[in-house]
């Protein structure tokens, strides 16, 4: 067996959790265990001591792929002329009712 | 003209907008906020010990409860923070070490001792108290993770307060020699509590710009008065009174003005000089040495189940 993995190397977990039936997931935070078994336990001992949840997710920090470092670059661009995907954008005579 | 980073993070604080983790930022604002997360994690972790001193010995299993999910909590508070401070792009462990090298600081409050069970009720209620006036404006802080580690806490921390005032309210209105261990735990822990809101303002050398950068929201001092304001009254409910003779209503104001405060007491105890800063820091060392054990056996049982199912696989 190799020596054991000191904490430091311990991977990087982000912490999800689903406060009740009928909403998704929700980032809280991250912690580090060696396994996803711990992962999860120490997830629940550092993330719901009030019963904040009913479901917990742990993903390695590292799976994670993000879109762009300073999260405001053309990546989002094509959707920033788009002004008529809204409804605010017609126009619509005031008496027009339901629509 | 594209923006330079740096218009692009002025304008980010500006518009009371939060920074993210990998927005570019100064230098000078990260490493403010590591120190600050840091030391703010520290504390956490090393306000277990007075505490923890006392759950053996609470007087009822309602108490002993209470005040094991309240050290629970500040141990979770820590790994909040240690969280938020890893966003920086440092590493818990490394944080860690700098703490038992003395390299970083945890708020000197916990450098006092805690001699009797009505000291569980002062900490509770003064210092938990204090702690809340402090951490409340922080869940606004520019930094997004340190500001939404701290909703979570402030959330927390009102049990906190609420069951050290209960603590203290039961002693005050019990027997003489109960009401007299309560006043005694007050009178030692109100003027190191006023301290924590750190030095006055007009020394307070890093204030103005962790103010620009909208880090902190609110000066020490006007923290501090806001504290008083609203500790007071509570200490007429308590039946307790604080030990300062210089303490009054200001009519005009309507603020408590307060005496004169020791700050060379507390350079001494931030210095290293007060009754238990070694302890503490031996203690944590300790603990930390003697955990050891445990993280090995974690490591081991991970590294052997990705062995057996590589095997499998």
């Amino acid at each position: 067996m190799s020596e054991p993995r000191s904490t430091q190397e311990w991977p990087l977990w982000e912490v999800f959790v689903r406060a009740r039936r009928g909403l998704s997931h929700q980032h809280v935070g991250s912690l580090h265990a060696p396994d996803a078994t711990m992962a999860l336990r120490n997830a629940r001992d550092i993330y719901t001591r009030r019963s904040e949840g009913v479901s917990l997710w742990v993903v390695p920090a590292a799976a994670i792929v993000a879109s762009s470092p300073d999260e405001k670059d053309e990546f989002f661009d094509p959707a920033g002329d788009k002004a008529y995907r809204h409804p605010t954008f017609y126009d619509i005579p005031d008496e027009v009712q339901h629509l | 003209m594209t923006p330079t980073p740096e218009q692009d993070f002025d304008a980010l604080v500006e518009s009371d907008q939060r920074v993210e983790p990998r927005d570019w930022m100064p230098e000078g604002y990260r490493k403010t906020l590591v120190r600050q997360i840091a030391q703010h994690a520290h504390s956490e972790i090393i306000g277990m010990q007075p505490e923890g001193n006392w759950i053996g010995r609470a007087p009822s299993l309602r108490r002993k409860a209470i005040l094991l999910a309240k050290v629970q909590d500040e141990a979770g508070h820590g790994l909040y923070l240690y969280s938020a401070a890893e966003t920086l792009g440092v590493d818990r462990s490394e944080l860690l070490d700098l703490l038992h090298a003395g390299k970083q600081r945890y708020s000197s409050i916990f450098n006092y001792p805690t001699l009797t069970w009505a000291d569980m009720g002062a900490i509770g209620w003064l210092v938990d108290g204090a702690a809340i006036v402090n951490q409340v404006p922080i869940c606004r802080c520019s930094y997004g993770p340190y500001a939404r580690a701290m909703v979570r806490i402030c959330k927390e921390e009102s049990f906190h307060q609420r069951q050290g005032f209960e603590i203290l309210h039961t002693l005050s209105h019990g027997t003489p020699a109960q009401h007299e261990m309560a006043q005694d735990a007050v009178n030692r822990w109100w003027w190191p509590s006023l301290m924590m809101f750190g030095p006055p303002d007009d020394q307070s050398p890093n204030s103005a710009q962790s103010m620009a950068w909208r880090i902190k929201r609110f000066s020490n001092d006007e923290l501090r008065q806001k504290f008083v304001d609203m500790t007071v009254p509570q200490s007429q409910v308590l039946g307790l009174t604080p030990p300062d003779p210089d303490l009054h209503l200001d009519e005009e104001t309507g603020h408590w003005r307060f005496g004169e405060i020791d700050w060379s007491e507390f350079f001494a105890v931030l210095k290293g000089d007060g009754p238990c800063n070694q302890d503490r820091i031996e203690h944590r060392r300790r603990a930390h040495d003697e955990g050891a054990w445990v993280r090995d056996a974690a490591s081991a049982y991970a590294e052997k189940h990705r062995a057996r199912s590589e095997g499998v696989a």
